[in-house]
This record gives C-alpha cells, sequence and structure tokens, in this order.
C-alpha cells in the first residue's frame, strides 16, 4: 500500500469525455493492496472502460463480497454507488438491487475465494437467472488475504510458494458460466489491458449476465515458479482467440483484417462491437464449442483468453419476470395504488 | 530508440530543469529542501559554494531557473495561472535567516601557493575567480575604480533593491579569504600590467558604457539627458539625489526598470518608461514590469524617438514616431510607422536605458589580445582564454551583458582554466562534474525526501508599504518570506533532482507503475523512432525539449518509456513496484571548481567543500 494520497494534479493534454470527465474523475480512493496486485490494474481498467464509454459515476452501482478482490470498488468510481456485501453474497445482494432499479449499471466484483468458493451456489444462480450485469471474477487462485493458501480455482499440480503441490481439482468458473446460461463470458488477464479494457466495455453494454474472468497474479504469494497463475506462466500459456478492435464502429485505426477474420456483434442499445478474430476457426457465438475448446486447451495447460461466448440476443431476468419498466423508486402513489377498478379487475381476473 | 544512457551525468542533469538552466548549475532542490527543513545555514552553503552571492541573487538575479521550473509546466490546465516555485525569493530566505556565525563554515585563506593572479574589476565575474583561486591558495588581487567592491552589484542595481549591507556581507566574505583589494585604482594599461610579474590576468570589467541616443535636440538639451546606469551609478554614489517633476525612461531592459523606479523615489511626479518595441518582447524580466507598473509608471510600446525638444537649452519634451510591429515570412520583426500623427510626451528629464556596450580603450590594441569585430576580445568559449594565454576574460566582458548569474558560471570555469594553466595542464580538457545518485528509500514506503505533491499556488512576497517605499531610495521594497510562507513554498518544489531510476531486469510488467502514475508519464509498449514513441505513449509527449526515458527490451519484448516532462517526482511509481525496479534516487551534480578536483591528479590544497 501507498500512504500519501495521489497527487490530484494531471497531464496538461487529459481530455473530459461527452459527460464532462476526466479519467481521473473515476478513480477512486488509493488502493492499500500489495504493490504489483494484478487486481490494481483491473481497477484501472474499469477506470478506463467507464471513461471511453461516457458513463456517469452516479448511474453506477459496484458490489462485491470479501477478500482482496471484494476491496477493489474503494480503489475505483469514486462517485458510485458502493455495496460491500458478507462473504459470498454479492451475486444475491446484486440480483436485489436489479430488481428494484434497472436502470443502473450494476458492476459485481469478486474474487476466487468469494465467488468458487463460499459463493460458488450464489454465483451460479446469478448466472442461471441472467441478472444484467458485469460480474468481474479476480482470479488469482489464491487466499491472499490469509496469506496464500490455494484458492478453488487453483490449477491440480500447481505449486504454492511453500513449494506444496495442490491435489485438488480446479473449479472452472467460465465452464460453470458457460454451462449455467451467461451470455456473455469472457477471460482477460491483468496484465494486458489492451485487450481487458475492451472486454469489459462489451460487457457493460452486453444486455444480460456478462462473466468475465480476469487472471490476475498474486505478487505476494502466488508469482513463482511452479504457479499457474504467475505473469510469466499466463503470458507463456496465454492463448487469445480474438480481440475486440473497437465498440460502436468508431473509425478504425488499425488495416482493415482479411474476409472472414471480423465477425460484427450487434449491442442492445443498436451500436456494433467488431471482433477480430485470431483463431479463423473460432465462433464466439456457439455456446458448445465455445465450451469445447476451452475445456480442451485447458486440458493442455493453455489459458484461453478474449471473448469466449457472446449471446447478442440475450434477454435478462427482467424479461423473465416480467416486471415494470421502470425503477422502483420511479413508481409513484397512483401507480402502486391504482385504485378500486383496478382492483376489480385483477379480482375478476382470478375468479 | 536505443536505450537511455543513465550513466551520462547529462541525462539526469537535465531531468533537473532548474540546475540545468542556471549557468552556475545550483543544485536548486536540495537547498529548497534544506529550507524546509529549517538549516538555513547548510542552505546558504549549497548556494555560495556554487553562486557566491545568495544574498545579491537572492533579490536581484535573472532567474532563468524559473521558466525552466517544472512546476510551471505540471500546473498547465490544473490551475488558472500556472507559476514556477519562486527559486529566487527562497534563496534569499537562506540568506534572510541563516545564522551569524556564518563566517566560521567559510575556507579560511591557505597558505600561499606563490602564484599571483590580477583581477580586472571587482564585480561578480572577478570576485567569483578571487573567491575560487584565493580559497586554494592564490595570491590574488583585485583591482577597481571604485573605492568599494561589487562592480556592478554595487553600482547599478538601486538600493530598494539590494540594500548595501548585503553587498558589504558578501564581497566580504571574498575579500576576507586573504584577497588584496586595490580599490580606486583603475587599471589604465594592459601593457603596464602585463610588464608586472603577474602569473595569470583575469579581466572581468564588464560593459561599462551606456548606449546613447543620436537624435535632434540630444546635444543641445543635454544638461537634462541622462545615461541609464551612469545615472543609477551616481544616484548609487548619492551625488544624484533629485530629479525633476516629469521623467520619460527610454528603453525596455532591467536597466530602465531600475532607472524609473530610481526616479520615482528621487521626487518625480510623472515617469514613464517609452518602448520601441511591443510591452510582450520588451528585455526587462516580467516580474520587473510588473514591479514598475505597480508603482504606478506606465510602459508606453510602439513609440519611437525621434526628438528632443527644448527651449533655450532646457528640455521640453520628447517627439515619438508611432510604429507597428510587422512579421515577415521567416517570423522577423520589423517595426513600421503606422502613419498615425507623432506623439510628443512633454518631460524635464530624459533617462536613455537603450543598452549597454562593452568598451576597452585601457588595453593597447598592441598588447596581443586580439578582438572581433564588434570590439570583444576574441575568447575560447570554454576556457575563456585570450590570445594571450595568461590573460582571461569573464563576465560581461567576455561575451556581452548578461546578467550576474552568468558573470558567476564564467567566474568559475576561468579560475579552472587558471588553475589548471598554472599547473602546466592542458586547459582545454575540462573537469568532470562530481556527481552523486544515491537511493532516498528508507523503508517500504518510506523516503528520505518528501514526496506528498503540495497543491499550494506560489506565494506572493509580501512589499512594504507603497508610501514608505516612494519615499525613499534606500528603503528596501521586497520584504521577502518569512519562514512560514517560506516552508509553504518550498514545498511547492517537486524535488525533480529524486531522479525515477528504472532497472529494466528487475522489472515483471505488472503495469502498477502505469497504473499509479497520476501524470500518464509511463507506458509499456514496442520500441519505435522518437518521433513515432512520442505520438503513441499514454499521454503525448508533445515537449520534444524533454527527454524519453527508454528502457532496453524487457521480457514481453516490448520497452518501458518514460516521458521526463511532466513527472511529479512524487515516487509512486517506486511505492508501487513490487520488485524495486523503479527506485527513487538523488543526483546530486556539483560542477567542479578550482582545486586538486580540476586537475589530472596532483595533490595540492583543499577545495572548497560543500557542507551540507
Amino acid at each position: 500500500m501507498t500512504y500519501i494520497a495521489r497527487p490530484r494534479l494531471h497531464h496538461p493534454t487529459l481530455v473530459r469525455n461527452k459527460v464532462g470527465y476526466t479519467r481521473r474523475d473515476y478513480e477512486g480512493k488509493i488502493s492499500t493492496l500489495c504493490a504489483g496486485c494484478g487486481h490494481d490494474s483491473i481497477s484501472a481498467a474499469i477506470v478506463q472502460a467507464c471513461w471511453e464509454l461516457d458513463i456517469e459515476p452516479h448511474r453506477v452501482a459496484k458490489l462485491s463480497g470479501i477478500g482482496c478482490s471484494s476491496k477493489t470498488p474503494d480503489y475505483f468510481l469514486g462517485a458510485s454507488h458502493g455495496f460491500n456485501t458478507v462473504h459470498g453474497r454479492m451475486p444475491s445482494v446484486l440480483t436485489g438491487a436489479n430488481l428494484a432499479n434497472r436502470d443502473l449499471l450494476y458492476l459485481g466484483v469478486s474474487g476466487d475465494g468469494d465467488s468458487a468458493s463460499i459463493g460458488l451456489g450464489q454465483f451460479a444462480h446469478a448466472m442461471r437467472r441472467g441478472v444484467r450485469m458485469v460480474y468481474i471474477v479476480e482470479n488469482n487462485g489464491v487466499y491472499g488475504l490469509t496469506k496464500g493458501q490455494f484458492s478453488a480455482t487453483a490449477d491440480r499440480g500447481s505449486k504454492s510458494k511453500k513449494g506444496v503441490v495442490n491435489a485438488d481439482a480446479p473449479v472452472d468458473l467460465i465452464g460453470m458460466a458457460l454451462q449455467l446460461g451467461a451470455t456473455y463470458v469472457a477471460r482477460g488477464f491483468s496484465g494486458d489491458k489492451a485487450q481487458l479494457v475492451p472486454l469489459i466495455e462489451g460487457a457493460i453494454g452486453h444486455g444480460g449476465a456478462a462473466f468475465i474472468d480476469v487472471i490476475s497474479p498474486c505478487v505476494a504469494f502466488n508469482n513463482h515458479a511452479g504457479s499457474t497463475r504467475s505473469y510469466d506462466y499466463v503470458r507463456e500459456h496465454n492463448d487469445a482467440v480474438n480481440r475486440i478492435d473497437f465498440i460502436d464502429l468508431a473509425p478504425e485505426v488499425t488495416a482493415e483484417p482479411g474476409a472472414g477474420e471480423v465477425i460484427t456483434v450487434p449491442q442492445p442499445d443498436g451500436t456494433m462491437m467488431r471482433l477480430r478474430k485470431l483463431h479463423t476457426d473460432y465462433d464466439p457465438t456457439d455456446r458448445v464449442r465455445a465450451m469445447d475448446h476451452v475445456q480442451a486447451h485447458q486440458a493442455r495447460g493453455e489459458i484461453v483468453t478474449g471473448l469466449l461466448y457472446v449471446d447478442s440476443h440475450a434477454t435478462d431476468l427482467h424479461e423473465g419476470l416480467n416486471t415494470v419498466k421502470r425503477p422502483l423508486n420511479a413508481l409513484t402513489e397512483a401507480d402502486l395504488c391504482p385504485g378500486a377498478a383496478a382492483l376489480a379487475k385483477v379480482n375478476a381476473s382470478l375468479r | 530508440m536505443r536505450p537511455t544512457d543513465v550513466d551520462d551525468p547529462g541525462y539526469f542533469h537535465k531531468v533537473v530543469d532548474c540546475q540545468w538552466a542556471c549557468p552556475a548549475h545550483t543544485p536548486v532542490p536540495e537547498y529548497i529542501r534544506l529550507i524546509a527543513q529549517g538549516r538555513y545555514d547548510d542552505a546558504y552553503m549549497v548556494n555560495w559554494v556554487s553562486n557566491v552571492f545568495p544574498g545579491v541573487l537572492g533579490r536581484t538575479c535573472d532567474r532563468p531557473c524559473e521558466p525552466a521550473c517544472r512546476r510551471g509546466r505540471v500546473e498547465e490546465q490544473n490551475t488558472a495561472k500556472p507559476e514556477p516555485v519562486a527559486i529566487c525569493r527562497l534563496k534569499r530566505v537562506a540568506a534572510d535567516f541563516k545564522g551569524d556565525d556564518m563566517r566560521a563554515r567559510l575556507p579560511r585563506a591557505p597558505a600561499k601557493n606563490g602564484k599571483r593572479v590580477a583581477c580586472i574589476g571587482a564585480g561578480p565575474a572577478s570576485l567569483t575567480v578571487a573567491r575560487d583561486l584565493a580559497s586554494q591558495g592564490y595570491a590574488v588581487t583585485v583591482f577597481d575604480g571604485e573605492q568599494k567592491a561589487g562592480g556592478f552589484i554595487r553600482t547599478q542595481i538601486p538600493r530598494f533593491r539590494l540594500p548595501e549591507s548585503v553587498i558589504d556581507e558578501e564581497c566580504g566574505y571574498i575579500l576576507n579569504l586573504g584577497v588584496e583589494f586595490r580599490g580606486g585604482q583603475r587599471v589604465d594599461s594592459m601593457s603596464a600590467l602585463l610588464a608586472e610579474p603577474w602569473d595569470a590576468v583575469f579581466v572581468g570589467c564588464g560593459a561599462p558604457r551606456g548606449r546613447d541616443l543620436d537624435i535632434p535636440g540630444r546635444r543641445e538639451a543635454a544638461a537634462d539627458i541622462h545615461i541609464g546606469i551612469d545615472w543609477l551609478a551616481s544616484v548609487s554614489f548619492g551625488h544624484v539625489s533629485s530629479v525633476k517633476k516629469r521623467v520619460i525612461v527610454l528603453g525596455g531592459g532591467n536597466t530602465a526598470m531600475d532607472c524609473c523606479r530610481s526616479a520615482r523615489r528621487l521626487g518625480a511626479d510623472e515617469v514613464r518608461v517609452v518602448v520601441r518595441s511591443g510591452y510582450e518582447e520588451m528585455k526587462a524580466s516580467p516580474w520587473e514590469k510588473e514591479d514598475a507598473m505597480h508603482e504606478g509608471i506606465p510602459i508606453i510600446n510602439y513609440h519611437v524617438p525621434k526628438a528632443f525638444l527644448h527651449e533655450n537649452g532646457t528640455l521640453t519634451g520628447m517627439v515619438f514616431e508611432i510604429v507597428k510591429a510587422v512579421y515577415d515570412d521567416q517570423g522577423r520583426r520589423s517595426l513600421v510607422p503606422t502613419g498615425e500623427a507623432d506623439v510628443t510626451i512633454p518631460c524635464d528629464e530624459v533617462l536613455i536605458a537603450v543598452g549597454q556596450e562593452n568598451s576597452f580603450p585601457w588595453i593597447e590594441r598592441d598588447c596581443g589580445i586580439a578582438f572581433d569585430r564588434w570590439g570583444l576580445p576574441e575568447l575560447d568559449a570554454k576556457t575563456f582564454q585570450s590570445t594571450v594565454p595568461k590573460v582571461f576574460f569573464g563576465g560581461d566582458a567576455a561575451f556581452g551583458p548578461k546578467n550576474i548569474i552568468t558573470a558567476v558560471a564564467h567566474g568559475h570555469e576561468a579560475a579552472v582554466s587558471i588553475d589548471r594553466f598554472l599547473h602546466d595542464e592542458p586547459i582545454a580538457k575540462r573537469p568532470p562534474p562530481h556527481v552523486n545518485l544515491v537511493s532516498q528509500k528508507m523503508g517500504i514506503h518510506e523516503w528520505s525526501y518528501h514526496n506528498a505533491v503540495s497543491n499550494d499556488l506560489r506565494s506572493k512576497v509580501p512589499w512594504a508599504a507603497a508610501q514608505k517605499a516612494l519615499a525613499s531610495i534606500k528603503v528596501e521594497v521586497e520584504l521577502g518570506f518569512d519562514p512560514v510562507t517560506a516552508l509553504k513554498e518550498a514545498e511547492r518544489c517537486l524535488n525533480c533532482d529524486v531522479q525515477t531510476v528504472f532497472t529494466e531486469k528487475q522489472c515483471i510488467e505488472c503495469d502498477a507503475c502505469v497504473d499509479i502514475c497520476p501524470m500518464d508519464c509511463i507506458t509499456f509498449t514496442d520500441n519505435g523512432e522518437e518521433e513515432d514513441l512520442r505520438a503513441r505513449l499514454k499521454a503525448p509527449a508533445t515537449n520534444a525539449e524533454q527527454a524519453l526515458y527508454v528502457s532496453g527490451p524487457l521480457k514481453t519484448s516490448r520497452i518501458m518509456v518514460k516521458d521526463e516532462d511532466v513527472c511529479l517526482h512524487c515516487g509512486l511509481c517506486a511505492e508501487r513496484c513490487p520488485t524495486g525496479a523503479w527506485d527513487m534516487q538523488k543526483f546530486l551534480l556539483q560542477t567542479t571548481q578550482a582545486g586538486p578536483a580540476c586537475r589530472d591528479g596532483k595533490p595540492g590544497t583543499v577545495r572548497v567543500v560543500n557542507a551540507a
């Protein structure tokens, strides 16, 4: 951690976005995590994505559970709503909040302990229900706050800092999310913001349950030889299936890729997301093949990253429940007490 | 780009913008930190070693350091009026609050080494040579036409800007080193001097001739028309103690500013400064213009003097032609008449401050010293040696009128030349600076400097009440910072000498430094040519004057690029670095002065050592 506050001075060329904020306005308090923690890079990526998408900070609710990762919402979007839940219970609280006010952008930030151990059931049901949210797991494979025991996502055979070999099979959050019906599933790496920021932007624009598993090395307890979550290991075994080139078809900056290498995916708000394929045979709109591909590469010890699956016609919990279109706090007395005539109509329908 | 060679002392020196810009390369952040700690004596010594006249310069320096100061750049787009640290006035703080026992810390005159050096003129250049050499055992004799030492400092800077006690004190420190001062003894012949047994001669006689203005009426009204620098000297010595009611000062330099403010204090009701050029192009320092206007003196620009008006030899006014600035394709300016009717400004007295010239009537043209077509001595630009090997020049006498701090810098270099010359060492070979680079890490997040960046704006120096200040030419106008304000101002210093040093083999490319840097200085990217790199950093590096710090290839074959331009030196990159690839290291550069350190390894007397 750092003792001094981040100076408020900024680069003279720092620009404001459409809603009048600079990137620095999306920051939070100074991080108290260990120096070099991957989680801080993820926070920076969230800041960058929110700034680029012109999101008003007060229209964001960030929710988290317990753990190093769950501390991070304090370190970004300082002007947004925040809720630090009981360990592993972030998905339920987020679901409730979303039902109450469907207009906010929900950012669920969790870790491998919070989501794959104590909160595994919560995780599963939030995905099943298709809650519209950006669910980010900052996945480092260890319990950092309790000094580096293996977490539930640690690979079998990986070595702890003390040299102990992990004998348990890992919980595969990507596989589970795909299986349970998440409609936007991606994996990123904290050490590659060029890939991560567009993944987060795509998730923010998505119309259903968006899940991003971000490999985030723990520099204090899981960045040694033998670990499968170290910077070196992830860089050596990273196999990106695609790159989100740009969102909303903004003027292209890179050379036009060849035919068949690019697919466009519509976003719910009418904009388009363009994906540049790095594996020509990989189709991110085919859920079953996506599961197959990820599993096959995982078996070879490779870490598949990129946008693994997207359903551009996703629906969310509100559609399934046919809820009112407005947030509950916007409903007036007239909406909530429609009068005797309305009651009579309801009663009549039940006769 | 090739990896930056940080072993080259020039690289980090250039990052310390103030020190780089200072002709004498005073380690500015070093003494500002000492001021913040209340160690005024130590701060004074750092200055004294480097610039010889801290009290004088703390009031009168041209401050090339301040326009260079990084603080001015980092405040851009952050505050309404970006301003550098008040470096010059902090220097004065060190002089104002130092203890009484300063003399005890200064070097004592050592045993004489048997060599005799003559210094012509007792201005800042000569006195610097005298100090550097006398403290090394040379027998130095300083000649000056005036009774007291100081030269330009004493004769032309008005007392309301620089009290005489400060001049006496700081000239005294030098003369006390066993320097022989022959006041009132003007050297009239270089040939005669060269015939005497001097081992070396240093000419620091300044640029003593003020330019005149040969326009109609000049001769007829001569009694009411004065050359600015001569008039200032007369005021300084008390020969002139009053002026007439309406005064026009011609010229836009600092001398003009001193003239108009002096005239105001000697009883003139209406003082006007009239300049040919536009206000912005005036040579005077911005703060001197502001100070004059603050005292109610208007500056009238784009007026070219055409004639002096007089009645029977008594000046009655001046006629000016009105011009405008026109720029050609190359951006060269010319002043073109606008065609408007000439303007007459009534006045009773005129001070001409339109420039100074060198003048060496006492140097016989057959004594071996060659002069160029502008009347300046032919010198080696680095060694200051003339065409007579044992004669050296410095200060305004060398390359024309500049300023005090430049004269001091010349003095140091000339003293090195003389020291090497008299030890039979080649003087073209210059000694490298003394450089030190030390980690400031004290603990996990503790540094031996105060790395929190202050958000305070520049503090204003308090002034004496206008009524009191304008009543007498001897009342000092600026009062200097008090210790509390000095601390506040010192905290604005970014400690640019505490360098961000990057060790590429330690880096794991976790991006922690990139994420934390408040100024977006750091980028990890693929290598490229400088122009290409500058455009695709996290924040564009548009200030080509400022270097890019480039590492060798890292594990991912990318490189680290840091734009030095607006780095706050807050050390957050080093605090967030998990492996110590970034470290904050204090870079202290001291130019090598005359003495054993400047020579090729021959033992000798002890040099002036920085006590801090």
